[in-house]
């Protein structure tokens, strides 16, 4: 007699392990997961990016002064008050001529005579991490100072964010791609698993089994496969991140990859596997079943 | 428990069973008789819900089967014990596990006390741990017997329950259910083994019904 055998009467024990469709299933499953890691790893540090473009580019703006001699250092004045009593702003700085020179210098090289140049008064302005109202400062300018021109750099800021952005839209796309792509290969070894188990099914059946006793007899088995699957494929990935190179700390590389708590986030992959199986074969099983009649 | 009122069925437009009216009642003993091919196993079939007939209708427990839900069949299943002609094993699990596969698929706990006794009572006791593929016909159908009355069910429905065992043996398959039909449970069996009927009707009274040109007949006492 059998009772010494632990779990008799175990509901998963009554569809017969077949190897193919569990080692395809459990395969796809980790090759999937490496491969979500490494979409999760472009999209989390692509968000990084851009947020650190943005900031690094937001946190400063420049103004830049026209004005006839005499009237350059009347509205320099002017423009620095009208700064000083804006929220938002830090701090000001006038450039110095030898600054400017030293700016210069790459296009008109060491000897020009600045003095006798009409350049405009370039300010620097360092934000408060709020910002301040660029529209609004345009607005006062305007009218006090008509020679002052502010640049805050949005021009610039906004293709670089626009391109990290979508480069993070690409990386959810894989990550959608790959479940989608996960759910029709476990849903084809599931189909096949089935097919291979109609007498089974038809005994199970014969003896009173509900369609959701029957269903549930594959779901388990293939829900286990993937998330098994998925944890070894996880591991791997993350494996090869935490293996990766580090690329110095400056260029388009840097950062890419998990960061702190960024880390966690691929520990989501193998539920979500386990979840996209259970509900794939689940679907697969009652179509099947419904067809049976 | 079940009638069947009317009931015609064919496979592919050759008529096989022509308006059929069976009923079984509550501790009945049938044999269902006839000639291979006449539509024994078809007219089992229509009584526990594997076929659904071309026409008239077919009640099982109060409710017609064309009504019947999927999950509502599978109930119904719990409440009819079927014993195959093939027997419908599953080859991975042990005796044991096959026969106790009615309290597995409709979750519930095995007990195993019982499934022991009951192995006991077809003489499978030894061979609880085997796998189906290395028994002989005549464990197997036992084993059929048992798996068909696990559940205690009220109808024992048997398909050729004696077709590839000894004469021995058959007499003793024949005894369990005799014994089975004395605790009120019903049964028919289809079988064109006459010595069998007759061995029968010596133990219950049984009535025999004989399908002739797709319908059916009372066969009389020239049995």
């Amino acid at each position: 007699m059998s009772g010494a055998r632990a779990p008799f009467g175990d509901p998963a024990r009554v569809v017969p392990d077949s190897g193919v469709s569990s080692i395809v299933t459990g395969a796809t499953s980790a090759a999937m997961a490496f491969l979500a890691v490494f979409a999760l790893a472009l999209s989390l540090s692509s968000g990084q990016l851009a947020q650190r473009w943005s900031d690094t580019l937001s946190q400063s703006a420049t103004l830049r002064l026209s004005a006839p001699p005499s009237q350059i250092g009347a509205q320099t004045a002017a423009v620095l008050e009208i700064l000083r009593t804006t929220p938002g702003v830090t701090s000001t700085r006038v450039m110095d001529i030898e600054e400017q020179r030293a700016l210069l210098e790459p296009w008109f090289g060491p000897d020009l005579p600045l003095e006798s140049l009409a350049l405009p008064r370039m300010i620097e302005i360092i934000e408060s991490p709020q910002g301040f109202d660029a529209a609004g400062l345009r607005l006062r300018l305007a009218s006090e100072a008509p020679g002052a021109v502010l640049d805050d750099h949005t021009r610039w800021r906004r293709p670089l964010v626009q391109a990290a952005d979508s480069l993070r839209l690409l990386a959810w796309a894989s990550v959608v791609l790959i479940g989608g792509m996960m759910a029709a290969m476990i849903t084809l070894a599931a189909s096949a698993s089935l097919a291979s188990n109609a007498q089974v099914i038809r005994v199970l059946r014969l003896v009173g089994a509900r369609d959701a006793f029957i269903a549930r007899a594959f779901t388990r088995r293939f829900a286990i496969r993937a998330f098994v699957g998925a944890v070894a494929g996880t591991v791997l990935g993350i494996a090869a991140f935490a293996l990766l190179p580090v690329a110095g700390d400056s260029g388009f590389l840097t950062g890419l990859g998990f960061a702190g708590l960024g880390w966690l986030t691929p520990l989501a992959i193998p539920p979500l596997a386990g979840a996209i199986a259970f509900l794939a074969t689940r679907a697969a099983a009652l179509r099947v079943l419904k067809r049976e009649g | 428990m079940i009638r069947l009122a009317n009931v015609s069925h064919d496979y592919g437009g050759r008529g096989l069973l022509r308006g059929i009216d069976l009923h079984i009642a509550p501790g009945a003993f049938h044999f269902l008789t006839g000639p291979s091919g006449a539509g024994k196993s078809t007219l089992l079939k229509l009584c526990y819900g594997e076929l659904q007939p071309r026409s008239g209708t077919v009640e099982l427990f109060g409710q017609s089967l064309g009504a019947l839900s999927r999950d509502g069949l599978a109930d119904t299943r719990r409440r009819i014990g079927v014993i195959h002609q093939d027997c419908q094993f599953l080859d991975h699990l042990t005796l044991a596990e096959n026969v106790a596969l009615p309290f597995t698929a409709t979750g519930r706990a095995v007990p195993v006390n019982d499934l022991r006794e009951l192995l006991g009572w077809v003489g499978l006791g030894p061979q609880a741990d085997a796998l189906p593929p290395t028994l002989s016909g005549g464990e197997r159908q036992r084993a059929a017997l048992a798996r068909a009355v696990i559940l205690s069910p009220e109808v024992v429905l048997a398909d050729e329950p004696t077709g590839n065992v000894d004469p021995e043996m058959s007499q003793r398959l024949l005894s369990l259910l005799v014994e089975l039909n004395r605790m009120g449970t019903a049964v028919m069996i289809a079988t064109h083994d006459m010595t069998l009927i007759r061995n029968a009707k010596s133990a219950v009274s049984a009535r025999v019904l004989r399908i002739v040109d797709g319908g059916l007949q009372a066969a009389g006492a020239d049995l």
